[in-house]
Order: structure tokens, then sequence, then C-alpha cells
């Protein structure tokens, strides 16, 4: 359990968010030429990294607002939090 | 068998106090080259490395392990065994494991403590009880032993469940699978261990893998922290690490790795003589031979490799086993840790080739995969060994996530992911 600095709220328990998962996939831009290999890809591939993780998270029971965040998935320590459409900070 | 565990020999060494038992494997050092190297010394690596070296005679083989055998989730599950899976692969492939389960003591001459205690998945809402009926006939069209109960055979079978009407979520029913059980999860890593060493695999322990090397026709090795071993067939069976691995190996796979938390109360005398699983309010239950009970308790829904979990999962756990076994409100819990599982989006496993020739994955077991152990190692060889996967593990292929016949356990399984 940790902390999470929501960027609209402050900090709150971690346990009113909700994760959303790897952040910063891009939705295809032709969906109707894409192959079956690169909608697996899209779908269904993640990182899915032991380290520095760029993620998405909502504030279920808060503000309800999505984010993004930088986290160090070995120990759970939060780099970073941004909103959505900011830039990733430079790591 | 060098040394075979009987009456006799416990009789014999307990003439020396028990203390010149011989060593039950080997810690050799890597040799330069294997036939095959299997990377993740848990109970479904070495079960792989076993059932090479037993049915492909593939001796020349090694496990690597970057803990201790058994360290990871082999020794952090809640040991649950079954096979009552709604879909016909998973069926297969559940069921596979649970036959070898009911002979594996003999055959490893290592008792597993297999204890066919029967599991009872319990309904909570209307929904629960239409799918657990449907997941009964599914079970029994496959062959597998499958009954469903009413309130009142919950309470006989398991009397000390609450089955008032006027808790939160009453129990309306469940279904029970009389052959499965529990087994003791060390045993089984060390059993395979043994029975592996015995025929040649090296057991490699404090041995993490650093890299694949691989060239445009295959694998040619793994880089360690003991050096480089040369091979041309590495099957990975890293659990929470797969997706760690693949990346070595430049490729991606479709998991996301989460803390599942469980926890042991203090020991008591015995009270609850089967496995009882709750979907609906997540609450897993049965009583170790120590006396502990075992509770099991939800997955985080964020990517972390730390091994522990959130404190509100555990609370919510216990929340619902105190409302259906209110005769446990001053139970102490001893322990609680987390284990890292690796889930696929449709919570079925992989045992597969992939695109790389000589690299196979046996992973995405996710929250669940202590019961398929013997089974697993079993088609995960036959992979290995023919380079083609058994028709048992066919429909767990990779490929799935590209043609979309995926093998969605979601549910379907009766336990929540």
């Amino acid at each position: 359990m940790f902390i999470i600095n929501c960027p609209y709220c402050g900090e709150r328990e971690q346990s009113e968010f909700k994760a959303g998962g790897e952040a910063h996939i891009v939705r295809p831009k032709q969906p109707t030429e894409l192959s079956d290999d690169e909608w697996a890809e899209y779908l269904f591939m993640r990182k899915n990294i032991k380290g520095i993780q760029f993620e998405r998270w909502v504030h279920t029971h808060g503000c309800r607002k999505w984010f993004n965040m930088v986290r160090d998935t070995s120990n759970d320590e939060i780099k970073a939090v941004y909103k959505m459409g900011e830039k990733p900070p430079a790591k | 068998m060098r040394n075979k565990y009987s009456l006799f020999s416990l009789v014999k060494n307990a003439f020396s106090y028990h203390e010149n038992w011989g060593k039950a494997w080997k810690d050799p050092e890597p040799k330069s080259e294997y036939d095959a190297i299997i990377i993740g010394g848990g109970g479904h690596g070495l079960a792989t490395a076993y059932y090479l070296a037993k049915k492909h005679d593939m001796k020349n083989i090694a496990v690597v392990e970057k803990g201790w055998i058994g360290g990871g989730n082999t020794g952090r599950n809640t040991t649950i065994i079954r096979s009552n899976y709604l879909w016909d692969a998973s069926a297969g492939l559940y069921d596979h494991a649970l036959k070898i389960w009911e002979g594996l003591s003999q055959e490893l001459n290592y008792n597993v403590m297999f204890s066919q205690r029967g599991v009872m998945n319990l309904a909570h809402n209307l929904q629960d009880v239409r799918d657990l009926k449907r997941r009964t006939h599914a079970n029994r069209l496959n062959g597998i032993d499958a009954v469903y109960l009413n309130t009142e055979e919950v309470k006989k079978f398991c009397p000390i469940i609450n089955t008032s009407p006027n808790i939160r979520y009453p129990v309306l029913g469940g279904t029970l699978q009389r052959r499965a059980g529990t087994a003791r999860h060390d045993a089984v890593a060390w059993g395979y261990a043994r029975g592996a060493d015995e025929m040649g695999v090296d057991i490699i322990q404090n041995c993490e893998v650093k890299g694949i090397k691989r060239n445009r026709d295959g694998v040619e090795g793994i880089e360690t922290t003991k050096g480089f071993i040369k091979t041309k067939k590495i099957g990975v069976v890293a659990a929470g690490h797969s997706s760690v691995i693949a990346n070595m190996a430049g490729l991606r796979l479709p998991l996301e790795s989460k803390p599942l938390q469980a926890l042991v109360s203090e020991p008591v005398k015995p009270i609850i003589d089967t496995v009882v699983m709750s979907n609906a309010v997540h609450a897993y239950v049965s009583q170790s031979d120590k006396g502990e009970l075992v509770i099991g308790a939800g997955t985080d829904d964020y990517v972390s490799y730390s091994q522990k979990g959130s404190h509100d999962i555990v609370e919510g756990t216990l929340n619902a086993i105190l409302e259906l076994y209110p005769i446990f409100s001053r139970m102490k819990m001893l322990r609680q840790w987390g284990g890292i599982v690796d889930i696929c989006p449709d919570a079925s496993p992989i045992i597969s080739k992939t695109s790389v020739k000589g690299l196979y994955f046996n992973c995405g077991w996710g929250t669940g995969g202590f019961k398929a152990t013997p089974g697993s190692g079993d088609l995960f060889a036959h992979t290995i060994a023919n380079d083609e996967p058994h028709k048992l593990n066919s429909a767990f292929n990779i490929n799935r996530f590209v043609s979309g016949d995926l093998v969605d356990e979601h549910g379907a399984a009766a336990v929540a992911h």
C-alpha cells in the first residue's frame, strides 16, 4: 500500500485509486488496415517492466479523473505523477 | 533409487539419530553446455526437468534458479488442487494434472501429502447459482466429478459455515469436487528435485539469468551470475518474472505481473476438513496439517514485483471470512505474504513454442498454477522435447492472442481473478 499524490486532489491512500495499466499505448490511426499480429500487439502485449514503468491510474473514489504515473515496480516507489496529455518527465 | 525412502530406511536412520540421511539432491556448479536448460526452479520447472529426463530421455539438462528451489510462488500459494474448470481445453489440462497428483507420492517416492479432502465453491447470488450449475454439468460431460449442493447440503458438508439468510452475501448453494484437495507445496518441489537429480539433472541454485544469447537461427545460451552456459533449448518457467526473461530475448508477452497475497493463522485443532472457496466475496480457506488456517486473498490491480500487496486486499478477504465463519472471529493471523503472479488477458496459461527457435515459455498461470504443477511439467517437457505441443496444451499456445481463439477462464473457472 502506498500514498498517491493525485494531481487534482493531493495525497490520498492508494485504495482510493484503480490502476489502468501501461500508459502511452497509442491507439492505431488506421484500425482497418491493421494485421492480426499488429492487433495482438496493441491489445494484449505488454512491457510488464520490472523497474521504471509509465502507467495510468484513476482516482475512482475521489475526483474520478485519469492521470499518469511513473513508478518503480520493483519496490512500488512513485517517481512522478502528471496529468493526461502532459509530456512524461524525462528520466 | 540411491536413497529410497521407506519404513525400513526410517528405522535404520533412527539408530544414528537421523544424522546420516543422504542429500536429496546435489548442488553442482554449471557445466559449459547442456542439451536443454530450464529457467526457474519452482514446482513447474522442476517437474519439467523431471519429465524431460524420465519420459524423453534428456538427461544432460539443468534447472537454473536465482534463489533457492521452491522459494517463489511454489512456497507462497494456498496449495489448492482441483480441476473443475468450465472450458474443455482447461478441463483437459487441469484434470491431466489431477490424475498425476493421485499417484505422485508413489511415483516420486516422496510424500507430497496429497489430500483429496474436496473443494467446495460457494454461490452467493442467483447468477452464481446458474454459473455453478452450468459448470457442474460441463465438468460431468468432461468426465470430471462434480456435484451441486443446496444450502443445507453445504452446511452438512462444512458445518462451521454461516448459512443464515440474513448475512450480506448469503450462501445459496455450492459445488463440490471430491477428488480435489490440497498438497504440501514444498514437498512437491523437493520431490521433483530429488527425482530429477537422481536421473542426472543439474539443479543449480543461486544462479540468476542475466541475458539470453540468440542469433537468427535460434538460441545459443544464457548469461548467468555463474557465467555463460551454452544450450540449444531453453524452457522458461519463471512465473511473475516471465516478462523479464522475455525482454532479454527481445520478445513481448501478453502478461501483467501482480501481487497475490495469502495469510495463515495461528495453529488450532482440526476445525475445517475441506477447502472452501467463495468467488463472490473472495474468501478461500482450508486448514494445513499443522493446524493453521490457510487463507487466500486477492490480487492487487497494479503491476508490481515487490512481493507485497495492499492492506485493504487482506482486510476485504478477512471481512468475508468473518461473515462466513463467525467462529474464526478471535483467531490471530500469524503471517502474511505476497507472490508475484503473471496474469494473461484470458486467465489461462501459455505452454508454448515462441517465434524464436529453441525458446519455450510456460507462463501465465496467474493466480492458480500450483494445482497444475505435475501436468504442466509433463506437457511442457513434451513440447520442449518434440518441438511440438501435446494435444492437451495445443490450445494454450501463444498464437491464440493473434488468432483470437482465447480460453476465457475469467470467472468461468469459478474463482475471481
